[in-house]
């Protein structure tokens, strides 16, 4: 087959102008607030036994128990230093983020002298880094393999590597940077905190049960979150008695019920937010903090529905009984058959 | 006996002070042998962190004749940090007043009484104007409310005043002097104040304890008598050789603090494994003393609170103890960053010069490529917009 220069200009355009096309319409309905709108799904609903944490920074000391629980009880090792020289920029026995081998972490938030605690200027905060176990989570809704799942009944996200391929779109999708993939293993696998659900020893999430202050907070979700709203209530400066480990639902409806004594402590100047509440379709983990949320590395500039409602919408708006791809198909057919006229055999038809 | 515990050597015969009276010295302190009490200098010499050497020179000045006189008031306190310092072994209490120090006026240990004891303490008073050391344990009711503590007539409040005024140093003994303690917490009926409070023209150093491990007083004590002048203060005036850490820093269960090995209960698995008292409020995180450290009444090593298994609550530290309740839950003092955490967001990594270089190289070597190939199809092939017509298509409609 020839081509000469003016064919194959003439079929560079025309198919430039179809891909561009495509590309417009696909753009147009992504980027239009209200065609993204019009496209989105119904939200998913939170399911009723649905069971999260609550972290109240004001609360934490620092004391990095939940870390080493959680190590202990999901079999993690301590992540070493290459060479023992300042290593993490001086932290030396505590990894600096997320990884394969780290599904909790206190981080600190930090600004000039640092002298008071929970303060935005010349202050300094904590938080701690887990799983959020979005209602309506990203990493779940990207899984081609559905190796992610979310339980129907608690709301757990959780991870099964019998399944996963290894795709890492999880990794991507996730707006809190949460799963993680154990890159250093040739046989890696995708690393995320499931509540301790996957570990038969153990009632509640590790963190929750060894946290010394209350600050991890284990129950359900809407318990913690009336419990969220009371600690916002209250006046700063009253006295107020923290639970610790757990705040479930009673069983006859009554108040929650927790299983070990809590401790009186005075209530500290909080954000009026309940971080998760209102971001990203809500989250089963839920924070309070007494400096803003962003400054704790938690993205507060996001839409208030979840991405999958979003991208679900859209897709499965393009896809639906395949109507899209099929007549995108049967054009390129139309399309290849006049192009390839001049060039078919004489007894070709 | 714990003397013989504090191993140090001491090098006597290398220094260039004079030791001539020790050597008739032998049985002065109640049995204790020269080198007993040689060890036992040079063990306060360690516990200020000074040199070994200067334990003879301590031991000389706690042997010189001018034993200084010191005047001990008790103002609204229960007697603790006397009883303290009866348990004290090195020196033990009768070589400390009858051989160190001169102990003119102690309601509870002078053997007069009355008019005697009264009119013995005047006099020394008077006679040593200037330079005795003047102790205080116990709060000071002030105000409208000062006659709450009277002895042999005068308001207590006004005792301090007007023993200050001739003392070489004041030291308040226990944390009812040093910041008020029991007797002024909520709701304060006697409006009691601390030594300093009452003496605000004063240095009065502090050494809070309820009770102060005696040592602390002793060798604040020492110190002043070998050197003449004071042990470095904090901000409080407490010696820093003491309260110059937390509890929390040197306490033997430290490590259970840092692994999350937390007793949450009393009796429970953990408490009964030693485990951190934290979570049942210890407040050895917010409270600087030197208990862990040194222990009390010389049974080794654990006899402090914390040792035993009860939390400590915090009764050196104003605002702590006797006002935070038992088990409610300390601040952590030493969690104060930058060092210790990581950041919200931790730079990770960054270019090394061999990985620029490397870098540098590859993107060198694709504009070279990009520069041969655009110059073959310069040679090769026509210029953009004038086709030989020898080239053009027949089937071009052009």
């Amino acid at each position: 087959m020839t081509l000469n220069r003016r064919d194959f200009l003439k079929l560079a355009a025309a198919e430039g102008a179809t891909g561009a096309a495509a590309v417009t319409a696909v753009t147009v309905c992504a980027s239009g607030e209200v065609a993204a709108q019009d496209l989105r799904r119904d939200p998913r609903p939170m399911p009723d036994g649905a069971v999260g944490l609550l972290y109240d920074s004001t609360l934490c000391i620092g004391c990095r128990a939940c870390q080493v629980a959680c190590k202990r009880a999901n079999g993690m090792p301590a992540e070493e230093p290459e060479r023992y020289e300042a290593w993490n920029g001086g932290t030396w026995d505590t990894p600096t983020d997320l990884s394969g081998d780290t599904l909790t972490v206190i981080q600190v938030y930090q600004n000039g002298t640092m002298e008071v605690k929970d303060r935005e200027v010349d202050g300094y905060a904590f938080v701690k880094r887990q799983c959020m176990h979005c209602t309506d989570a990203s990493c779940v809704s990207v899984c081609p393999v559905s190796a992610m799942t979310k339980d129907a009944e608690t709301g757990i996200v959780s991870h099964h590597p019998d399944r996963c391929i290894g795709c890492r779109y999880c990794v991507f999708a996730c707006p809190f940077g949460v799963p993680r993939y154990e890159f250093d293993n040739p046989f890696g696998q995708i690393q995320k905190c499931q509540l301790c659900s996957n570990l038969p020893d153990q009632d509640i999430p590790a963190c929750a049960d060894v946290c010394p202050t209350g600050a991890t907070l284990f129950g359900h979700v809407d318990v913690l979150e009336a419990e969220a709203q009371r600690r916002l209530a209250a006046n700063p400066g009253d006295r107020y008695r923290f639970p610790r480990g757990t705040l479930m639902r009673a069983d006859n409806g009554g108040a929650p019920v927790t299983d070990r004594a809590g401790h009186e402590a005075p209530v500290a100047h909080y954000r009026d937010e309940i971080y998760g509440e209102e971001i990203l379709g809500s989250t089963q983990c839920r924070m309070l903090a007494g400096v803003p949320f962003d400054l704790l590395g938690l993205p507060e500039d996001v839409p208030t529905t979840s991405y999958a409602s979003i991208t679900e919408g859209i897709q499965h708006t393009l896809y639906r009984y395949m109507v899209a791809p099929m007549l995108l198909l049967g054009g390129l057919v139309v399309f290849a058959y006049r192009s390839s006229r001049r060039h078919r055999p004489e007894d070709w038809d | 006996m714990a003397l013989q515990q504090v191993a140090i050597p001491v090098p006597s015969h290398e220094s260039d002070e004079p030791i001539g009276k020790l050597d008739s010295y032998e049985g002065a302190l109640g049995g204790v042998t020269r080198r007993e009490f040689l060890m036992y200098c040079t063990g306060v010499a360690a516990a200020l962190g000074l040199s070994p050497a200067l334990g003879v020179r301590i031991a000389n000045a706690t042997t010189s004749a001018a034993r200084p006189p010191v005047i001990w008031l008790s103002g609204q306190a229960c007697t603790g940090c006397t009883e303290t310092l009866l348990r004290a072994h090195h020196p033990t209490l009768e070589s400390l007043i009858l051989d160190q120090i001169s102990l003119d006026y102690h309601e509870t240990l002078c053997s007069g009484a009355g008019h005697q004891a009264e009119e013995f303490r005047r006099r020394s008073m008077e006679e040593n104007h200037g330079r005795y050391l003047l102790v205080i344990d116990g709060a000071i009711p002030t105000g409208d409310t000062a006659d709450y503590c009277k002895i042999a007539g005068e308001r207590f409040v006004d005792s301090v005043t007007r023993a200050a005024e001739g003392a070489g140093a004041i030291i308040a003994m226990g944390s009812c002097s040093s910041w008020g303690g029991v007797p002024s917490s909520s709701p304060n009926p006697t409006n009691a104040r601390s030594a300093q409070e009452v003496l605000p023209d004063h240095t009065v150093v502090t050494i809070p304890g309820c009770p102060p491990n005696p040592y602390n007083f002793l060798v604040t004590v020492l110190h002043y008598l070998t050197f003449g002048e004071l042990p470095a203060l904090d901000q409080r005036n407490r010696p820093r050789f003491a309260y110059g850490r937390l509890i929390h820093e040197n306490c033997e269960r430290r490590p259970h603090f840092d692994a999350g090995r937390f007793a949450r209960e009393f009796g429970d698995e953990g408490h009964r494994q030693g485990w951190c008292l934290y979570y049942l409020g210890c407040k050895g995180p917010e409270t600087w003393a030197n208990c862990p450290a040194i222990g009390f009444n010389d049974i080794g090593e654990s006899a402090w609170p914390v040792g035993i298994g009860h939390p400590c609550f915090g009764c050196t530290e104003q605002g702590v103890g006797f006002t935070k309740s038992i088990h409610s839950l300390a601040t952590l003092q030493t969690v104060t960053p930058p060092t210790a955490f990581p950041r919200v967001v931790e730079e990770q990594g960054g270019l090394g010069t061999a990985a620029v270089g490397v870098a540098a190289g590859v993107a060198g070597a694709a504009v070279g490529a990009a520069a041969v190939l655009a110059s073959r199809l310069a040679k090769h092939g026509p210029p953009p917009g004038e086709a030989p017509p020898e080239q053009a298509s027949p089937d071009d409609p052009t």
